[in-house]
This record gives C-alpha cells, structure tokens and sequence, in this order.
C-alpha cells in the first residue's frame, strides 16, 4: 500500500488530494463567473458576428461619439484619482504627523471607511441635494451671498459635477490606504535626517516621498480603476446625459441605442485595456521604485 | 570650560520630571557613557543634546556656543540609532553621503568622502547595496558612517548595539572605540549594559530616575561606588550584615569575626549595617594580605569557562566568589567545608 | 513647529466642509417635503412605500445569501492556502484583486452573453437563475473583501498549530474548519461581512441589467420620478453603510479585548 501511495505524483495523494478539493470551489467559481465572462468579453470584441477574427468592433470604437465617451472617461478618472491622491493624502498626513488628538484621528479613519463606500445611487442623490439647482449649498450661496451658481454655468449635471461627487468616494479611499503607509514612516528617518542638517523639505523630497512612492502609485492606479468603473454614481445623477464610457456600454447593453452587441464587445473591452494598461504601468512604476526591497 | 556643557538641564513630560539638574562638562575628544536602566533619562538627556526634545530648562553648550534653542538641523551633530534607522531608498554609499549632499557640497567631494568613510569601516565594497541586502552589524557601521562623514562636532550613540548578537556587538563595540579614538571625536555613548559602558568609555555616567548617580571613570565606578544603587547596577555584588561594634573607627563583627574598616560609619554601636564586596575580591583559602578569614560550606558550584563562581555559606549568609579556572584544580564539591580570606579594604560602605 | 498643528487642523477642517455639506444638504432636502416646515414626511412616504419594503427586503436577504456563499468559498481556501498550498497564493491573490480592476459593468455584460437563453447554462431565462447570477456577481463582487479580511485573520492564530492538535484528537477536515478555524477567524469573517452587506444593499448596476428589482434600481427610480423621497433614501442608505462600518469597528475592538484577555 505505502509503495502505490508513494510512486503517485504528489498532488494526488490522498492527503494531498483533501486539500485540492478544499480549494477546488473557489477556482471553479473564480472560473465561471470572474475569468470566463472576463475573457468571453475579449475574445468577443475580436470576433465578427459570424464568428471571424476581426478588427472591425476595436475600429468602432474610433468613432467621433465613442472617442469622446472614453476621452471624457479617461479625463474625470486621472483628475479625481490625482485630487483624490493630493487632498487624502494631506488629510491623511495631518491625522498621522500633524500633532492631532487621537480621537480626530479614530474619527476620520472611520468616516473615511463609511464615505469610501458610500458610493453609487445614494450619493448622486445627497449631491442633487446639495448642488442641484435647488440643492442646499447652491439655496445658501443665493440667498445669503447672492452668488448664483447655475448662473454661472455650474451643473451638477456636468464634468466638474461629477468629478466633485466622485471625489467624495476618492479622498476617503486615499486616507483609508495611505494612512497606515504615513504611520511606516519612522520617527528615527526624520530625526536621522535632521541631525545630517537636512530641512523638513529636504527629508520629504529625498527620504520620506521616495518610500512612498509605490504606496502613492498604487492608490493611484486603484482610484482610476474605480472612478472608470463607477456606472451607478453617474447614472444616477446624470441620467445618461453625459455621454461617458460606463454609460455608453450601459445604454449599449440595454439595446437602447444599437443592438449591437460586438460594438459592446469593442467598448467592454477598451474598458479593461484602459485599466488593465492602468495596473501594468503601476507595476512597471513600482518595480523601479521598489528597488531597495527586492 | 568643557566643550561640551551641560547646565542644570530639566525635562518633565506633563507632571512627570524624567530629568532633574543634569550638570555636566565632557572635554573635546572624550567618550563619555551614560550608563543606566531604562527609564532613567539617559536617552532623554541625549535627545535633548541631539535637539529632538526641548528642556525645560537649563542650558546646552557646544564649543562655547549656547545651542539649546537650535533647531536639530542646525547643530552640527552625529547621531545613531539603536534600530539603524538607514534610508531604506538610498544605497549605502548615499546614505553615507546625504549629510554632504544637504550640505549642498560637489559631487565630487562628496565621493571622496563616502569611499574615505567605508574604508573607515571595513565596508569599501558594499557602497552600492541597499541598507536591506545588509546584515545589522554591517548596517550600523553604515550609520555610524553616515553620522561621521560630515565632521560633526560631537557624535551621539543611542544604544547602538543593543539589537545585535552579543559577538558582533562585542567586536562592533571595540570598532566604535578605535575610529572614535582615531578621529577624536566627542562622543556620548547610551546604553543599559553595564559591562559595555566599563570598556568603551573615558569616564561613566551612572543615571538613576532622572538624576547623575556618580560620574567617573570606569575603574572608579567599578571600584568606589558612590551610592548602593551605582553598586548594585556596575558589576555583581555580595550584600554582607555586620554589626557596628565602634562607629568612629569603623569597627564592627561579622559574624564572631571582628573586622576594623579604619573609616568612620554613620551608624551607631549595636546597630546593624551592610557592606558590600565584589566577588573576585572573596578568595579561596588563605591569601596574603586577606586578613579577615571565614569559615563556610560550598553551597553552588557555577563552571562559566574562564570564571567559576561559587557560593558560600558562612555564618548563615551567603557569599558569591569567582575564582579563575585552572586545569589541574577542579572546583571544590558542594557541601565542602571550605575558608574564605577577604581584605578589610575591599569592604564597601555605602551610601543609600 | 508652531504651524503644523494649524495647517493639520486647516486640512481636516477643509475636508470637513466638504464632507460633511453633502448630507447636510442630503438631511435638509429630505425634510423638506412640506412647504415652509421641517417634517419626515417624505420617510413616512418611502418606508410605506410596498415597493420599498419589497425590494429592500430582497436586497437584504441577498445580502444575507452573498455574505454566506462568500464565506463558503473563501475560509476554506483561505485555509489551505496558508496551511498546505502556499505556492497558490499568487494566484488567488492575482483572481481576488480582479474584481477590483475589471469595471462591475464589464463583468456582468460577460454574464449576460455567458448565461443568456441560448447558451449551455441559460441562467438569465428563469427567476431562480437569474437570482443566482445576481447572487454570484455579488459574490465576485465581495471576493477582494472577504478574502482579505479572512486572510488577516488566518494570519493572526496560528493556524497549523491548532489544525496539528485538533488531528491529534481525530478530528477531520470538515470538522477542523467549522469548529476550530471559522470561529477563531469570526471576527475577520464578520468584518468582510459587513463591508459585503455595505456594498451589496444598494447595488445598481448588477441588478438593473439583469433586470432584477432590487434596492438600487428602485432608487433610481424614485430619483428619476420624486422630488424629496430620494434624499430620504439617500439617508437610510448612509446610516446603513454607517451602521456596517461601526459594526465592523465594534468587533474589531471586542476582539482585541478577547485577545488581550488570554
């Protein structure tokens, strides 16, 4: 018995084979319902409706509308992946080297948890709510500074109304990740720098930011993958009035502009490149960055 | 006055006073220790030297120059770190050079510099590794590198080597020693470790809830304890009762032993007081010029290699004595009935 | 020195402003569905509402589904990963993080022309199964943050320890993993729990194009129709997200304190 037991390849063992079959109903799911309607995608926006190898579907996507869907995309995605980079990152240096109350501190981290995912429908509703036409901040600014914001072009409806509403699910995304990454700055690097006669500045551009670069490119990276997907927010406050990449393949999906389901292909799959392409340059950027730990 | 200066420096954290009246003058090349456990202010005080922490008041002077009021970045001062504390993104060789290079001086220069300060400690070909492809001794000689390369005035170690093996911390401890005599360089040297503070330094600082114990060199410590606590913290200690026989004269009985100290004694007749004796000053057997001669039994026997340590029993107290190893004298076997010899003069008084 | 307490405080007063006039102006709009007075009428509306608690009520329970499908998948995998199978966790690491890459909307269109009427496995042609898909995009959904947190947990005991004592007393592996690692990993397992429940309860996009009537479809709904009702939704959506995430803190604290004890 031991000698058959011994000459199978490992993985078939019996012992072995208990903890394949444990882990057996997460690949098998993986598989059915994340890889292969992900890959179905991409290989689809290759194919014809007959079924051939074709690069007609990715040329649609060169069309002047659809273009312009992606641009628009593109744009409000770097813009508030970048703000919310900039403005969480100061939140979050203020809470971990800015001398605060700990309590403030807890608070924060916690609202930031809440806010991050207080995304979608919701939030396109306390935004209507506040700069809508009728909204609370645009009634105060009327009434109390006689500042009209519609008047002045604002929508909420609009590019600078997205991006406002979607940095309140950005900023707090930055805070949750790059609050610990501020908290693995050691003590001793500051004061080690300051006692070689280095400035505050000096030791932020030379020591500090340098180690957390790939933290920073990370959430970077992370917070264009979320704004790029995010379909519920815009929908729910725009209608599809403004035309971007999420909502096209949404109304594309739906029938309710062409039944064309390989242009769909096309744009799910200019979807995935854009942040797929995110990801890899965020890979590349932090191997190079990451030198002093490999 | 001393090059650097220390002047009734206090610090408290809230209610808490962690250091009370520090004075001390450290001359221009010296290698002062400050020597204590953990919580006595010993790291404090250096920190307040470094520029870290603000005193509550007093004052620090370097080369004349009143610097309490400087920011840290200002004082021309070396410092290493218990944990390294190494710029992980920088090799080496920039970590060496960043004071040169903040200092705004030429590339060139700051090259020459580096590869003057590796060969100084033994690392010329690691310039080009990062601080984590570094084992920790290699990486606090790094930092002591990096301390020295932009000539400070005075170099401060905050136990350096407490988190390394104890040969590397022995070796590293004697290298620390020979490039601060080289380059006669002013050091304050922090550490715990009693034994580490005995051989590195010109003179100790014993610190003790905030206050200077007793400061001297190492051999005073050692041998004229100024207080119990600096006797009980340096070196391994017997605690032997005696009975005051005559104050004046110094005059008291251990045991039926009659002892004269020739040193007066606080205490009065009939009362009875502590001496304190070092171990290797116990010896086995009658020795010459050990006047006092006890009778006791072998309690413990501890073989530590070089060093044996036994214990005795006499007249109902115990005794340590370490005796050196010898090849052809085994140690006495326990329950033995042996005479210990002990000199007058190494009976230490001490204050409270 | 002296300025850094100031500009901390300048930035979190900032970012308060910002983050805080959103449901301020979310709170006042919902009240005022009566003219000239502060009233819940537009909550007595909505919480009466049939269609409400009906989809509501389904979103939970999806929730509910989807917090218990993840588990099942992820503490068993989890488990062996770290214990016996450390050579896989790039891999899972790699399939977990996917989600978070690859946009919902992607994943779900792959759905629907993967399980459509005339295809193998036509899911999306009966409710049962169009329920299951929405069940299992949910699922895909919450794999980064079920993974994660129970993966932390997993770190935290010392795994192979307890699965080698509870082998010493003849226990097997289905037995190991429900009463010895699940509730030492619980904790964990509700934290990811709860951020699953937080993202699930309102979800859109999944639902609409699935064409399944759940909680955020009719939320966009009512915002397409309603004037003040949609703020009050928007009200009990963020006490929601707010009560998961400060149950989440709850049980993190009690744990400390069960672990402090020992």
């Amino acid at each position: 018995m031991t000698t058959s037991a011994a000459s199978l390849p490992a993985a078939l063992r019996p012992r072995q084979l208990i903890h394949w079959i444990g882990v057996a109903p997460f690949f098998l799911f993986a598989t059915l319902f994340l890889i292969l309607p992900t890959l179905n995608i991409v290989i689809g926006a290759f194919r014809n409706p007959q079924g051939q190898v074709t690069l007609e579907n990715l040329g649609k996507l060169l069309s002047p509308s659809i273009r312009s869907a992606f641009w628009i995309s593109i744009e409000l995605s770097l813009l508030t992946a970048a703000l919310g980079c900039l403005f969480g990152f100061l939140i979050a240096a203020a809470i971990t080297l800015g001398d605060l109350p700990r309590w403030l501190r807890n608070g924060i981290i916690t609202f930031s948890g809440v806010a991050s995912n207080f995304a979608g429908v919701p939030l396109a509703f306390a935004f209507i709510a506040t700069l809508g036409r009728l909204g609370f901040v645009t009634m105060l600014l009327r009434n109390w500074f006689g500042i009209n914001l519609y008047g002045s072009g604002f929508s909420i409806v609009s590019f600078l109304g997205l991006a406002l509403t979607y940095l309140y699910f950005q900023i707090p995304l930055m805070v949750l990740i790059i609050t610990p990454a501020l908290e693995g700055l050691r003590r001793e690097w500051r004061e080690a720098a300051e006692s070689l006669g280095a400035s505050g500045a000096q030791y932020w551009r030379m020591v500090a930011l340098p180690v957390l670069w790939p933290s920073l490119l990370g959430t970077l990276a992370l917070l264009f993958a979320n704004a790029f997907g995010a379909v519920a927010t815009a929908i729910a406050l725009t209608g599809s009035s403004l035309s971007i990449a999420p909502i096209v393949l949404f109304a594309q999906i739906r029938g309710d502009v062409l039944n064309d389901p390989h242009l769909g292909y096309a744009i799910a799959f200019g979807m995935i490149a854009l942040t797929a392409i995110a990801n890899g340059i965020y890979i590349l950027l932090r191997m190079r960055a990451e030198r002093w730990v490999k | 006055m001393a090059f650097l200066d220390i002047h009734h420096l206090e610090k408290a954290f809230g209610a808490t006073r962690v250091v009370k009246d520090f004075n001390l003058g450290i001359e221009k090349g010296e290698f002062v220790s400050f020597l204590g456990p953990s919580g006595c202010g010993k790291t404090t005080v250096l920190r307040m030297v470094a520029g870290f922490e603000t005193p509550t008041s007093g004052a620090i002077r370097i080369d004349g120059r009143d610097v309490t009021g400087l920011p840290a970045n200002r004082r021309k001062i070396g410092m290493v770190f218990q944990a390294y504390a190494l710029f992980p993104n920088l090799t080496v060789a920039e970590n060496i050079g960043f004071g040169l290079k903040v200092a705004g001086e030429d590339k060139a220069s700051i090259a020459r510099r580096v590869a003057e300060m590796l060969e100084l400690i033994g690392l010329p070909q690691l310039g080009a590794r990062y601080p984590f492809q570094l084992s920790g001794g290699q990486q606090q000689r790094v930092a002591l590198a990096r301390a020295l390369a932009p000539r400070p005035q005075v170099l401060l170690l905050d136990e350096p080597l407490s988190a390394l093996d104890a040969k590397i911390r022995i070796s590293l401890r004697e290298e620390i020693r020979r490039i601060q005599q080289d380059l006669g360089i002013t050091t304050i040297f922090v550490t715990h470790d009693q034994e580490e503070a005995l051989s590195i330094s010109d003179r100790i600082v014993v610190m003790h809830q905030g206050i200077a114990d007793q400061v001297g060199t190492p051999f005073d410590i050692y041998n004229r304890p100024a207080t119990r606590f600096v006797a009980e913290f340096v070196g391994t200690l017997n605690l032997v009762d005696v009975d005051v026989v005559e104050a004046a004269n110094g005059r008291v009985r251990l045991g039926e032993v009659p002892v004269v100290l020739n040193r007066p004694l606080s205490a009065r007749a009939g009362e009875r007081i502590s001496l304190a004796l070092r171990p290797e000053t116990v010896a086995l057997g009658r020795t010459e010029g050990h006047d006092v001669v006890l009778a006791g039994r072998i309690a413990e026997v501890h073989f530590l290699g070089s060093v044996i340590r036994i214990r005795v029993t006499v007249g109902g107290q115990s005794l340590s004595l370490d005796t050196f190893n010898q090849p052809d004298r085994p140690p006495p076997a326990v329950g033995a009935s042996v005479e210990v010899s002990i000199s007058d003069r190494d009976l230490l008084v001490l204050a409270a | 020195m002296i300025g850094k307490r100031f500009w901390s405080l300048f930035a979190v007063a900032l970012g308060g402003i910002y983050f805080l006039l959103p449901l301020a102006g979310m709170v006042d709009f919902s009240m005022r569905m009566k003219r000239g007075e502060y009233s819940f009428e537009a909550y007595r509306i909505v919480l009466a509402d049939p269609q409400f608690q009906q989809t509501f009520l389904y979103s939970v329970v999806l929730a509910l589904l989807t917090i218990v499908l993840g588990i099942l998948l992820v503490v068993p995998t989890a488990y062996f990963v770290r214990l016996r199978l450390p050579g896989l966790r790039p891999v899972i690491e790699f399939i977990t993080l996917l989600p978070l890459v690859i946009p919902p909307i992607v994943i779900v269109f792959g759905y629907i022309r993967i399980y459509n009427t005339s295809s193998i496995l036509p899911l999306t042609g009966t409710w049962l199964g169009t329920n299951l898909l929405l069940l299992f995009g949910y699922a895909t959904l919450a794999l980064p943050y079920m993974y994660r947190s129970v993966d932390t947990g997993l770190r935290t005991i010392d795994i192979a320890s307890l699965t080698e004592a509870a082998q010493s007393l003849g226990a097997g592996w289905a037995r190991i993993l429900t009463v010895v690692i699940l509730p030492n990993v619980f904790v964990s397992v509700l934290s990811g729990a709860f951020l699953t429940f937080a993202i699930v309860i309102g979800e859109y996009v999944f639902a609409a194009l699935l064409n399944v009537n759940s909680f955020g479809p009719y939320m966009v709904w009512m915002g397409g129709n309603r004037a003040y009702e949609p703020s009050a939704l928007a009200v009990v959506a963020f006490a929601i997200t707010w009560a998961c995430m400060g149950l989440i803190q709850l049980v993190t604290r009690f744990s400390k304190f069960s672990t402090a004890r020992r």
